[in-house]
């Protein structure tokens, strides 16, 4: 065996036990038959696939789409500016960047708890409108679908702003002059010249932040108020207290498969060559 | 009628450094006018402040006897085009020259766009994107969409500076053409001479952020004004306080009588540039000059004694 090709083993190795191994006893669970106290049993059986397509769970799945949609387009909205402005920063480039990475140092569980002390009926926030007399009652701005996005959009921002970031420090400054030059305010500016070119950052941040919200557990979890909100919850919820674990699992490739479909034809696209 | 652009005690400071200093310059409407020096001079942050990518320290820019020192570079009826041409990657030919014209909310833009492409010589690449285009092409998609505006005056940052040598040249004829046809102002900033002395109708040299010279290519070729001016524009001998440019030089035997001045010397190598031959001559008194002499004139050898002639009146002399 080549030298080069021994770098590999690890990382191959890594993926055939921690992906492909998991992947094919989840793709095999979800044919099994749910036993009588949880666990699995032959026959095989693609009951679980069929149960999908039950309105209640088609709503779940059309619903964490939805989240993980508005979320991706709050994060691109948030992060553009963001990253626009720090990639035309004279100086502290790399202060503003560390900022952004700054919410890394704790735990993605140990910040989204925050968000609860922040947002509860006795939270931060409510605690200093009603102090300030301009609210008489605490606003609901927690166990919600409202409080689930902020969650998303808060966890997945980083995500969505180093990409972008990246793809407009290397623009040519020239090209925003040029713009000016030929008579283009500094807003025609971004929408015509570097918005387009910044597409493969855009694209790539949105991939980023889209497929873990569509499949995200936590923040539903913490912030949604125990409800089965989003798809994550349920594959959760099948696998400890339903102990629907082959229904769970087809949920999970289901969502897989989801994924895969979208990145395939939105990527395919995206590739296309600019000639 | 005032000059389409004038600068007045223009200067522009940078931290530990004074990038231009106290220009003041009257370009004529409709010329070819050219800025010349090497680089770190100060000709592109003059041309920055210009098209108002920068702001003077102290100064003024006047387009068309007004002040625009407080004017955006797209409240400025000038263009730009760039070192590296900064083409819209994204765009086609055609929507690149169409950008500015949309800008202004132009009316019969199909037209003004074809008449701008037809101008550069790029019809029937309008479709293409800058990365299927030609070094060269690139160059005339900037050109036509600058011109398409038909700005008061055109800057050109070292447009010729990417393109290869055969290029190059023909495009300086074809640059050159193109003003006229356009009737535009064109302000060039360039470090080679050869550029500035073939296409200008005027031009200044520049040297550490001031105006050494303004003049015609003729003028400040054979009457420069600073020993800088002379040495920039072309090779020079110093001979005892005089300048002789090594094209003035006749090389004689060294019995030939001469009423010319003339100094004695020993051949000491030569290069043969196909279309004339530079011959080193080292002068008494341990001076080494350059003759070029046309291909056809009597060949020395190294080791040759001559007399190293020239006349007084192509001599150059400050007063």
């Amino acid at each position: 065996m080549k030298l080069r090709t021994c770098f590999l083993l690890p990382a191959w190795l890594a993926m055939a036990l921690l992906f492909a191994v998991p992947f094919v006893i989840v793709l095999a669970y979800s044919f099994l038959t749910r036993g009588v106290y949880g666990g699995m049993v032959p026959p095989w059986t693609t009951e679980s696939y069929r149960r999908l397509f039950d309105a209640l769970y088609l709503a779940i799945l059309g619903r964490s789409f939805a989240m993980a949609l508005a979320a991706t387009a709050l994060c691109l909205l948030l992060a553009f500016p963001a990253a626009l402005f720090i990639s035309r920063a004279a100086r502290h480039r790399n202060l503003y960047l560390q900022l952004v990475m700054l919410p890394f140092w704790t735990s993605f569980l140990v910040r989204t708890y925050a968000w609860i002390f922040l947002l509860r009926d006795t939270g931060l926030f409510n605690t200093i409108l009603l102090s300030l007399g301009i609210i008489h009652s605490p606003l609901p701005l927690l166990y919600n679908d409202g409080a689930v996005l902020l969650g998303l959009v808060y966890g997945y921002l980083p995500f969505m702003v180093l990409p972008i970031y990246a793809t407009l420090e290397r623009l040519d400054p020239a090209l925003a002059e040029a713009a000016a030059d030929l008579g283009a305010r500094p807003l025609t500016t971004v929408w015509h010249i570097v918005v387009p070119l910044s597409r493969p950052g855009i694209v790539a941040g949105s991939v980023l932040v889209f497929i873990p919200c569509l499949g995200a557990y936590l923040t539903p979890a913490l912030l949604g108020g125990g409800r089965t909100v989003m798809v994550g919850n349920l594959v959760q919820n099948q696998f400890t207290t339903a102990r629907g674990w082959p229904f769970g699992a087809a949920v999970s490739i289901a969502l897989m498969a989801l994924v895969t479909l979208v990145l395939v034809v939105f990527l395919r696209r995206e590739s296309e060559p600019l000639a | 009628m005032p000059p389409i652009l004038e600068l007045r005690k223009l200067v522009k400071h940078y931290p530990g450094q004074q990038a231009v200093r106290e220009i003041s310059l009257a370009i004529p409407r409709g010329s070819f006018f050219s800025l010349l020096g090497p680089s770190g001079c100060g000709k592109t942050t003059t041309l920055r402040l210009i098209a108002g990518f920068e702001q003077p320290t102290s100064g003024e820019v006047l387009l068309n006897g007004e002040i625009v020192n407080h004017r955006k570079p797209y409240e400025r009826n000038v263009s730009t085009v760039f070192q590296n041409y900064a083409l819209f990657p994204h765009l086609t030919a055609r929507a690149n020259v169409e950008f500015g014209l949309k800008r202004h909310r132009a009316t019969d833009i199909d037209r003004r766009v074809r008449e701008a492409l037809e101008l550069v010589g790029l019809t029937g690449k309008e479709s293409r994107r800058p990365a299927q285009l030609s070094g060269g092409e690139r160059q005339r998609v900037a050109l036509a969409r600058s011109l398409v505006l038909q700005p008061d005056v055109l800057l050109l940052d070292e447009p010729l500076a990417a393109l290869d040598p055969k290029l190059r040249k023909q495009m300086r004829v074809e640059l050159k053409a193109m003003q006229r046809h356009a009737g535009v102002t064109f302000l060039l900033v360039t470090h080679d001479q050869q550029e500035a002395l073939s296409m200008s109708d005027g031009l200044a040299v520049m040297n550490e952020g001031r105006i050494e010279q303004v003049g015609s290519p003729e003028g400040v070729y054979l009457r420069p004004s600073t020993r800088f001016v002379a040495s920039f524009l072309g090779a020079v001998n110093w001979i005892s306080g005089a300048g002789i440019r090594p094209e003035s030089v006749r090389l004689l035997a060294p019995g030939d009588d001469t009423p010319d001045r003339h100094v004695r010397g020993v051949v000491s190598g030569s290069v043969f540039l196909g279309d004339c031959v530079q011959v080193q001559v080292r002068l008494s008194g341990e001076v080494d000059a350059v003759a070029q002499l046309p291909r056809g004139a009597a060949l020395f050898q190294p080791g040759d004694a001559v007399q190293f002639t020239w006349s007084a009146a192509d001599e150059i002399t400050f007063l």
